[in-house]
Formats: structure tokens, C-alpha cells, sequence
């Protein structure tokens, strides 16, 4: 078991015939992962890859090879119309890579989500998820990773291959490894991930790297205190960003209370959580609170 | 994107947000006629600079405050003179300040009240909020903490827009009423409007006024951009002013590449915008302090990466570079010999640190070994980081 994709996930690509999203699709597909389409406006009826049907919208994809999952790789300009797509064409999971959607446009998806309970947004502006062995959707390196019970989840795509890189060297894997995305508005927030980590049965402790900017972190931490047994181990980056300044992710900005890493860390150890002291520390951190062998 | 206050109002002109009539000139051959075109008795002098708290700022030459009120069009005239290619250091601006290269002649507001009104994103609802507050001129976030019970806000259903319901709301909220509400409301609803079409991260009116003659005014104006949304608003990038950005992070910009100046000695080139933050704060924590912030991004070419290396170069606080790499699916071959090519034409004299891990490692570790280049290897962040500081510290020490 695992969070939200496993080896039954049938995967679209949104995008994938391009340049960038078909390496990365064909990564995807070399790990393992159960892709039964392709989306390009304009190149239905051709093949991907020489055996992926590619149609021209989602729908034609989910009626006639019934993808559930969707991975958008569309360019930034035309990426919340792929995500909209997605959502009136009943996919469940959307996994959206992009980065650099405009947020006004994310801010008519988020509304757009509200209307579709079930759909779940990972992303944008994100690596992907991975559930290690089964399915592995996005840019995330699957050589690292190795199946296991730890539940990663992550605003930024190289701090979680950190993660993943310290448990598996140290012989520990992973449930699921999700990518959440560096930008202001998200799909899915540390807390949802954290919730859906708490109630999976093959997840025995969590990993929750956040950052500056937002204050979706202590959110996670309130929830984390209430209602997780499970271990949990966090890192905030940017204790040395400038107030004001975004720094590379449009959602790392610190303005405000609650926005920065002080008062992140702060939230996290007040909650009972192991704050790792810098990146180097992700899986010592967890190990502090977390016992494999129990 | 920011933009000046003068061409924030121009927008809002646009938008039919009311604002006092005013004229922005770059030449001090243009003051006069400016001046001369300023109704009423009163003449206010702006100092035109991307950073607030320009009132009490003082110039680097001693001359006192960014914007000045006088009486005649001589003590006009000679206040613009002494700011136009001034230096301002504001609160906002840190020591080094933000030289003047534009002033803004507005007329005199007879000012009755105050009031605060802005549009930004509210992260946690995923929707622009409105917030207004009866204590304008202030700083809001102090507002905030302070007398939460001044200000109101509401949310806007982006799908929808600003209802009128909303603008009537606010009205109360502040007190307003008769003219001076239908007033405001008009007002609001296209500071909305604008927010809305042309893609805003924020629209700041600080302070916005009622006046004696019976106007809703906005007096001041700030405006900031989605930088996501630009490449639909050519209109919008044509108001850059890059004089006001760090010329390191304009050359960055056109490879790409996201940088951002700070004020430490060790450099920093990494992939990967949490990374890249990480390693400043590693840094920090091993006792060093980080020059920059450099996400090379997760496909970064050979071309780029000599980029890198000459932006960080060219800062002369720089006394060491540490490279961090976690090459997911980016090479580390590309990044090692990336470091080779730039070596070539760029000249680094300060010390090189360097950590490489994941996809072909082995390959890049080799070829920078094989390069003649004098580097430091590290193998983990923590290992780098602390190379670089124990280097950069024995470097300052043999170069004093």
C-alpha cells in the first residue's frame, strides 16, 4: 500500500510529446509506471513512444483506455486549462510539473476544485510523487528511492531527493514521496499529504520538508500535535532569505507572521516534531524519534 | 515586477481610480513646466524609488526626506533638484540606498482622513482578499497585530469578480457615507478590476483619502506583478525600470537562471530553489555568510552554468564558491563540465568547493579531477559547507 498511486494507476501524459515532458515520461515509463495515454491537442490517432495511443483531448483518454491519473507537462501559459481538462474529464489524481503558471489562473483552478470533491491536484510547480517500486510520475529520480515505509512529503523537488537519498543509503524506503510544489496556491498542502500518510496502513513514519512563505506548515504542525502518532521528522528551508524576496519558487516569500522559517521551526518543535538542524540531517532527524525496528 | 509610484498611477487613471494630478520628469530641464502645470497653492515633490518609507528617508549627500510639500514653485523647483541623481537610503532600501532618477509632481490634497486599501493573493483561502482600514499611513501589518478589529476584509470569488454587495461592505466598514461611499465603492471595485486584468500580486493604496473638498482620493499608489503572468502583459514588462534591480540579477534573468544578491562572502551555485536556500542556510549554520542565492534549475546547460560562474564572480565580496548539486535527473556530468568550461573564460581566483551527487556522479567527479582545475571535493552538503567556510576564512587571512 501507499499514497494516492500505486501499480495500478493508469497514467496520461498532458504534454508529453514535447521535448521535456517525453524524457521524462519515458523515464517514467522505463521505472515502471502503468502509462496508458497520451493528451496532445492537434496529434491524436498518432503513437507515443511507438505504442501509446495519443488523443487529442483527456476525455477520449479515460473512455477509451480509462486513465485515472493525469501528469501535465503542459507549458505554462495553457498549463491551468490542461488541469482544468483534467478535472471535467473525471481523472482523480492530477499531477501537474509545471512551473510558472500565472497564480490568477491557479487561483480559477483552485475554485474549479472546489467544484470536483474527489479530484485530487498535486502540484504545480513540482517534482511529482513516486510510490517507490510501483509508480513513479514526474521528474523524481527513481534510483534513489527504494520501497519502503516512510511517507516524504516535500514543497521542493531537491530537498526531497535529499530525503529519499539519507533513508535509502541508510537502508530505510519509502511509501510514497510527494512533491506538493513551490508555488502560492497548490493543490494539495502539507496537511492533506500528512492526513492521507496518517491513515495509510504501510506508512510508518512521515518526513515533511517546508519552507519559507505561507503558512501551510503550521497548519500541518496544529494537526500533526492533535491527531499523529506516527513519527514525524521536518525541515524548514530559508532561515537566511531576505524578507520580501522570492526566492526562486513564487511561493517562498517571507512576509508576515507565520511565513517565516523561525516561526515555522518554532510551530514544528512545539508540536513535538524532530526539526532537522540543516539538510544533512533529514534521516538522522527521523531517526531521532523513529525506532525501524519497533 | 515592481513598478514607480508614478506609473502606478497612471494605471489606476486608467482603471478610473481618482488620483491627484501629477507629472513625472527624468530631466531637471522639464521641472519648471512641470511645475507650472500644479493646481492649487501647494506643491508636493516625490523622489521616485522602488521602496517605501521614502518620506523619512534621508539622501547620502545629508539633505532630509524623499518627498517634500512647499509653498512656492522655487522651494519646488530647488527640492527636485537636490533629489533628482540623489542618493535615498530608506528604511527599505538597506545602507547602500537607490539613486533618484525620476521625480513626481503631484498637486496638494486637503487631507479630512486617512484610510488603508489594498488587493493581494490570501494564500490560505487561494483567493484575492480586499482589506481596508480606517488607519491609513501606517504600517498595516502593525494594524494587524495591534487593533485587528480596524480592519476589514473580503474575499473575491476570482470566477466571479467584486460584487457590488463587497464594495458596500468595506464602505461601511470604514464609515463612510452619501457621496464620499458612492465615491469609494466606484473606487474599489476598479482597484479590483485592476488587480484582476492585469494579473497584480498586489495593488496598495497607503494612504488612500478622504479630502475637505469632498474627494475620495488615492494618494499614493503601489502596484507589483505576477512575474508568472508577464508574457500576456507586454504592456506591463515595457514598465520595467532595471536601474532599480541588481545588474547581476538582470544578467541572470536573461539566462535564466534565478539569482538573487546578498551581502556574504561565499558564493553559492546549486539546482534547485529549496537547495539552493538550504545551502545558504547550511552556511550560515556552519559560521559562514552566503553571497547569493543561485537556483541553476533542473536542466541547466553548460552555457548557463559559465553564466553562473561569471554573475558570481563579478561580486567583489566573494571570497570562496561553494557547488551543490543533487543531480536528480539533471547530470552531474553537464554541471562538471560546465565548471571546466567557465574555468576557461571566466578566472577564478577564490577558492572552489564543490559536492556532486546522484546521476553520473562518478563521470563528473572525474572530469573535474582530470581538469587541472584546483578544487575541493565534498561529499555531502554539510562536508561542503564546512570546506568552504574553513577555505574562505584561510583565503581572507592570506589575502589581507
Amino acid at each position: 500500500m501507499s499514497i494516492l498511486v500505486n501499480k495500478n494507476t493508469r497514467v496520461v501524459g498532458q504534454g508529453i510529446t514535447g521535448k521535456a515532458g517525453s524524457k521524462h515520461a519515458l523515464n517514467n515509463i522505463a521505472y515502471g509506471t502503468n502509462y496508458v495515454a497520451a493528451v496532445t491537442p492537434g496529434k491524436g490517432g498518432q503513437k507515443f513512444n511507438d505504442s501509446l495511443p495519443v488523443f487529442n483531448t483527456v476525455r477520449e483518454a479515460v473512455e477509451k483506455e480509462g486513465a485515472n491519473t493525469s501528469v501535465i507537462f503542459v507549458p505554462p501559459p495553457f498549463a491551468a486549462e490542461g488541469i482544468m481538462e483534467a478535472i471535467d474529464a473525471g481523472i482523480q489524481t492530477i499531477v501537474c510539473i509545471t512551473e510558472g503558471i500565472p497564480v490568477r489562473d491557479m487561483a480559477l483552478v483552485k475554485e474549479k476544485l472546489r467544484q470536483a470533491p474527489g479530484v485530487r491536484l498535486i502540484g504545480p510547480n513540482c517534482p511529482g510523487i513516486m510510490t517507490p517500486g510501483e509508480c513513479n510520475i514526474g521528474i523524481m529520480p527513481g534510483y534513489i528511492a527504494k520501497p519502503g515505509r516512510v511517507g516524504i512529503l516535500s514543497r521542493s523537488g531537491t530537498l526531497t531527493y535529499e530525503g529519499m537519498y539519507q533513508l535509502t543509503q541508510r537502508g530505510y524506503g519509502q511509501s510514497t514521496c510527494v512533491g506538493i510544489g513551490g508555488d502560492p496556491i497548490q493543490g494539495l498542502t502539507h496537511l492533506d499529504v500528512v492526513k492521507l500518510f496518517n491513515e495509510d496502513p504501510d506508512t510508518d513514519a512521515i518526513l515533511m520538508i517546508g519552507e519559507i512563505g505561507g503558512t501551510a506548515e503550521i497548519e500541518a504542525a496544529e494537526y500533526i500535535k492533535e491527531h499523529v502518532k506516527k513519527p514525524v521528522a521536518a525541515f524548514i528551508a530559508g532561515r537566511t532569505a531576505p524578507p520580501g524576496r522570492r526566492m526562486g519558487h513564487a511561493g517562498a516569500v517571507v512576509g508576515g507572521k507565520g511565513t517565516s522559517a523561525e516561526d515555522k521551526v518554532r510551530a514544528l518543535q512545539a508540536a513535538g516534531i524532530a526539526v532537522a538542524e540543516t539538510p544533512s540531517h533529514l534521516a538522522e532527524a527521523l531517526l531521532s524519534v523513529w525506532n525501524p525496528a519497533a | 515586477m515592481n513598478i514607480h509610484e508614478y506609473q502606478a498611477k497612471q494605471l489606476f487613471a486608467e482603471f478610473g481610480i481618482p488620483v491627484p494630478f501629477g507629472v513625472a520628469c527624468q530631466k531637471e530641464e522639464e521641472f519648471v513646466a512641470a511645475i507650472d502645470q500644479i493646481p492649487g497653492e501647494l506643491y508636493v515633490v516625490k523622489s521616485q524609488i522602488h521602496a517605501g518609507g521614502r518620506g523619512k528617508g534621508t539622501f547620502t549627500d545629508g539633505y532630509q526626506g524623499g518627498v517634500k510639500v512647499t509653498k512656492t514653485k522655487e522651494d519646488a523647483l530647488a527640492a527636485a533638484k537636490a533629489m533628482l541623481g540623489n542618493t535615498l537610503v530608506t528604511k527599505q532600501t538597506g545602507p547602500a540606498g537607490r539613486v533618484v532618477r525620476t521625480i513626481y509632481f503631484n498637486e496638494a490634497s486637503s487631507i479630512k482622513h486617512e484610510y488603508y486599501l489594498a488587493v493581494l493573493l490570501d494564500r490560505a483561502t487561494s483567493k484575492p482578499v480586499v482589506i481596508a482600514s480606517t488607519e491609513g499611513g501606517m504600517n498595516i501589518e502593525e494594524v494587524a497585530e495591534k487593533t485587528p478589529e480596524k480592519i476589514a476584509k473580503v474575499w473575491i470569488d476570482p470566477a466571479i469578480g467584486m460584487r457590488p454587495y463587497q464594495a458596500s461592505e468595506l464602505a461601511f466598514a470604514l464609515g463612510f457615507e452619501g457621496d464620499e461611499a458612492k465615491q469609494f465603492k466606484k473606487l474599489v471595485m476598479n482597484l479590483y478590476k485592476l488587480f484582476d486584468a492585469k494579473d497584480c500580486s498586489l495593488v496598495e493604496v497607503n494612504p488612500m483619502v478622504s479630502t475637505n473638498d469632498g474627494k475620495v482620493i488615492a494618494l499614493d499608489a503601489k502596484v507589483s506583478f505576477d512575474d508568472n503572468a508577464l508574457f500576456r502583459h507586454p504592456e506591463i514588462e515595457a514598465l520595467r525600470d532595471i536601474t532599480e534591480e541588481d545588474p547581476k540579477e538582470v544578467e541572470a534573468r536573461k539566462y535564466d537562471l534565478n539569482y538573487i544578491a546578498l551581502d556574504g562572502s561565499i558564493a553559492c551555485l546549486v539546482n534547485g530553489a529549496g537547495l539552493a536556500m538550504s545551502t545558504m542556510d547550511i552556511i550560515k549554520h556552519c559560521g559562514g555568510s552566503p553571497a547569493n542565492f543561485l537556483d541553476v534549475g533542473g536542466s541547466a546547460t553548460v552555457e548557463q552554468v559559465t553564466a553562473a560562474f561569471r554573475i558570481i564572480t563579478q561580486d567583489p565580496n566573494v571570497k570562496g564558491i561553494l557547488v551543490n548539486i543533487f543531480g536528480g535527473i539533471m547530470s552531474c556530468l553537464t554541471i562538471a563540465e560546465g565548471i571546466v568550461a567557465a574555468a576557461k573564460t571566466v578566472e577564478i581566483k577564490v577558492p572552489l568547493i564543490v559536492r556532486l551527487e546522484g546521476n553520473q556522479v562518478e563521470e563528473g567527479k572525474k572530469v573535474l579531477a582530470e581538469s587541472g582545475l584546483k578544487i575541493t571535493p565534498a561529499d555531502s552538503l554539510i562536508d561542503g559547507a564546512r570546506k568552504a567556510v574553513a577555505e574562505v576564512n584561510a583565503y581572507v587571512a592570506a589575502n589581507q
